[in-house]
């Protein structure tokens, strides 16, 4: 047992530190610490310094222009982003089209679209729920028929996240009814500006617009378009899915967030004294303390585990669920701890000052309500206990 | 022992509860939180017309209730229609005047011709001990100094009662003119902060403690009793949802897991429910301010957990601002952040 670093990834982290303390302006570094929108640009700015940098796309083999980095180098990076409240990269693009682009593209698919989304010429947006199909995605109706050279796509998708700056969409669509739901599934890439496209916004219940329907009426795509073999998209979708859950436990957010609720503690007054000297809050914040001590050892040792490739469904489902869990535990704290001040809506269009609390937590509870998504998308907690069930009683 | 509302008490809930199914649905809703003064002075006007306001005060003060039943009765309906009027500031104002012998005050409120905001807590000041806003006698009156933070319904109000310090006790006082910074609240509805700079202000009594107190617990109780109105639609919508959504080829309704989470969501309601009877049976004796803090530390963790849950079991849809379900759940989180939450309630009942 040793659960230090090594020398080699000590340095790395330095790196990071380094680079995060260079690059990262002021302004992007406030609004993640109000937990504020961020902007097209803000997004596309941070992307274009970390690919100078040669640091954007943290899941690929160098040779495609992305880091080589192994699961610890991620873990690092991820965590140090984190706490520096560093905006994180867009992952439609960089977590799950170049990977699966990689490991199922032709020559050519690769040779265009990798570079392109590096460079930022492409925002890619993800097409893969429907309103009839979320936890069980193998239902999904959106039909493509293949006419002569191209597909001709037909249905609605939908939480299609940030699709309002996307001008690209990688889909799951229907080519087959026969057999298994999944067997008749493709996954197609789709330019949101062939007619026949129509974005709606979708809002949350916190006010916030990030999320979207995507409708498709007579949508023709190029048979060329296709990624992998015809009806053979599930393999696919499944690969992806693998991949949008790298640092799934959320350990550097929650540690950055904890961060803060105690920072705030030590500010905001209740009953005359700071909270962090009220007992009953205090040791609800300890004890989710405690919690996150228990997954950053826990989030480790399946981190080990995967660098000796022995890593589970089960373990990245076990992080998913109680990483969740506790950065939603810790964002309802911060939400209670503004008390009577959390109430005010939109809380940063006020003047300043109004409300006497820090400008940091002013959004706390529409935080605390935008990230109930944590245990929902990405495949929610539920379907999360039932990979762990199927494990533990087979099945 | 009877637990049946009485005749009166039945045809107050069903009269209101028309009225909301009637007159307030989601779209009224939706137009009236949108801007400034964030409720609907149209509505406002024609509930306090049903005779609600009257509800809040005893009969010999004017009104034709006044126990912890008779509000408990409204404030269920009214949180069973996601209603943004300022109720709570008209329910605390009249009983707090009432209490207070300000009876030309509380039969304007009871009219329907003014309405009023009952300003108490302040930056830094979630107690009344702590309270610094101070009184001084001035030629021709008295004038106020000092800031209260988030009052309830202070937007469009027609005046605001005020707790301010006079030497040692805590006295209150009427605002006429209020210098406001006014927002919307994030669960719907108006509140502001009040700005007191030698503010000219009426004095109503100079020692009101006793009287403000009483009226801070009728505002917790009436709080509670919304909850419990809000919870029972949420939980009413969960299991309908269930229902209905299918994956995997059946109703998601038949997973046992999941059947199991909105029991426990009903079995929290149960729970809440009995509570809040119990802190309504002790309004007005001295054992008021513990049981009604009891309910409302329970009614404020139930509520933040039936919410979340609710969010959960309708997956993304719970999520968004079109559903009407999301609303429902971001009120009863925010419950628990008005006049103390969960924390602050289990404080008082470990010293009591």
């Amino acid at each position: 047992m040793d659960l230090r670093f090594t020398p080699e990834e000590e340095a790395f982290r330095a790196e990071v530190r380094a680079f995060l303390d260079d690059n990262l302006s002021d302004d992007l570094v406030r609004k993640n610490r109000n937990s504020a929108a961020l902007s097209k640009a803000d997004m596309e700015d941070w992307h274009a310094k970390l690919n100078t940098k040669g640091w954007l796309a943290a899941t690929w083999p160098s040779e495609y222009g992305g880091t080589g980095w192994g699961a610890v180098e991620r873990h690092i990076f991820e965590e140090e982003c984190a706490l520096a409240n560093a905006p994180r990269t867009v992952p439609f693009g960089l977590n799950m089209l170049g990977p699966v682009l990689i490991k199922f593209g032709t020559e050519a698919q690769k040779a265009e679209i990798l570079p392109r989304i590096l460079d930022g010429s492409d925002w890619w947006c993800q097409g893969y729920s429907e309103p009839g199909a979320g936890s069980d995605l193998a239902s999904l109706k959106t039909r493509a028929v293949r006419e002569g050279d191209a597909y001709v796509i037909n249905g609605q998708k939908t939480w299609t996240t940030l699709g309002q700056y996307a001008n690209k969409i990688f889909c799951l669509v229907r080519t087959s009814n026969e057999g298994k739901p999944q067997e008749g599934i493709s996954f197609v890439l789709v330019d949101m500006d062939t007619p026949g496209v129509e974005l709606r916004p979708i809002r949350l219940l916190e006010g916030g617009y990030e999320v979207n329907e995507v409708f498709f009426t007579d949508v023709h795509v190029p048979v060329a378009n296709l990624v992998g073999q015809e009806n053979k998209g599930w393999t696919i979708a499944k690969y992806l899915l693998t991949h949008e859950r790298t640092n799934i436990a959320g350990v550097g957010f929650s540690t950055r967030d904890l961060d803060k609720l105690k920072m705030l503690s030590q500010t905001l007054v209740r009953g005359g004294r700071p909270l962090s000297q009220d007992p009953l809050f205090a040791a609800e914040m300890t004890e989710v303390e405690i919690d996150l001590e228990a997954l950053r050892i826990m989030n480790l040792r399946m981190l080990s585990a995967a660098k000796e490739g022995a890593a589970s469904g089960t373990q990245s489902s076990m992080l998913k669920i109680k990483g969740t869990v506790i950065r939603q535990r810790i964002l309802s704290l911060t939400r209670s701890a503004l008390g009577s001040a959390a109430a005010p809506f939109p809380a940063d269009e006020l003047p300043e000052n109004v409300l006497s609390v820090p400008e940091e937590a002013a959004r706390a509870a529409a935080s605390y309500f935008n990230n109930r998504k944590l245990s929902i998308f990405g495949g929610s907690n539920e379907i999360q206990r039932n990979i762990i069930a199927k494990d533990l009683f087979g099945g | 022992m009877d637990f049946n509302l009485t005749e009166d008490r039945q045809m107050l809930s069903d009269t209101v509860r028309r009225y909301l199914a009637d007159q307030y649905d989601f779209k009224v809703r939706t137009a009236a939180t949108a801007s400034a003064p964030y409720h609907s002075a149209e509505k406002w006007e024609e509930l306090s017309e049903l005779g609600l306001i009257a509800a809040f005060v005893a009969q010999d003060k004017g009104g034709f209730g006044g126990t912890g039943f008779d509000i408990a009765t409204v404030f269920e309906e009214l949180g069973r229609g996601l209603c943004p009027e300022p109720m709570l500031a008209a329910l605390m104002s009249a009983r707090v005047a009432a209490d207070c012998g300000a009876q030309t005050l509380v039969d304007e409120m009871i009219m329907g011709t003014r309405r009023f905001a009952f300003a108490v807590f302040e930056p830094d000041a979630d107690g009344l001990s702590l309270i610094r806003a101070s009184a001084d006698k001035s030629d021709d009156g008295w004038v106020l100094n000092g800031r209260k933070s988030v009052v309830y319904g202070l937007p469009g109000a027609d005046g605001v009662l005020v707790a301010a310090r006079v030497e040692a006790e805590i006295g209150l006082f009427l605002v006429e003119t209020p210098e406001t910074i006014d927002y919307a609240m994030i669960d719907g509805g108006g509140a502001g902060e009040l700005i007191l700079d030698n503010t000219p202000a009426i004095c109503l009594v100079e020692d009101a403690i006793q009287s403000i107190k009483a009226s801070l617990d009728a505002g917790r109780l009436a709080l509670c009793a919304e909850a419990v109105g809000v919870m029972q639609v949420l939980v009413d919508m969960t299991v309908e949802y269930l229902k209905q959504r299918k994956q995997f080829g059946r109703p998601i309704a038949s997973f046992q897991a999941l059947q199991h989470r909105a029991v426990d969501m009903a079995i929290e309601i149960e729970q809440c429910r009995s509570i809040a009877i119990l802190a309504a049976s002790k309004l007005g004796t001295d054992q008021a301010e513990k049981y009604v803090a009891m309910a409302k530390n329970l009614i404020g963790r139930a509520g933040t957990m039936i919410a979340e849950e609710s969010i959960q079991l309708h997956g993304g849809i719970g999520m968004t601002w079109e559903y009407p379900g999301s609303h429902y759940a971001k009120r009863l989180v925010m419950i628990d952040h008005q006049l103390g939450d969960r924390y602050a309630q289990l404080q008082r009942v470990i010293e009591m």
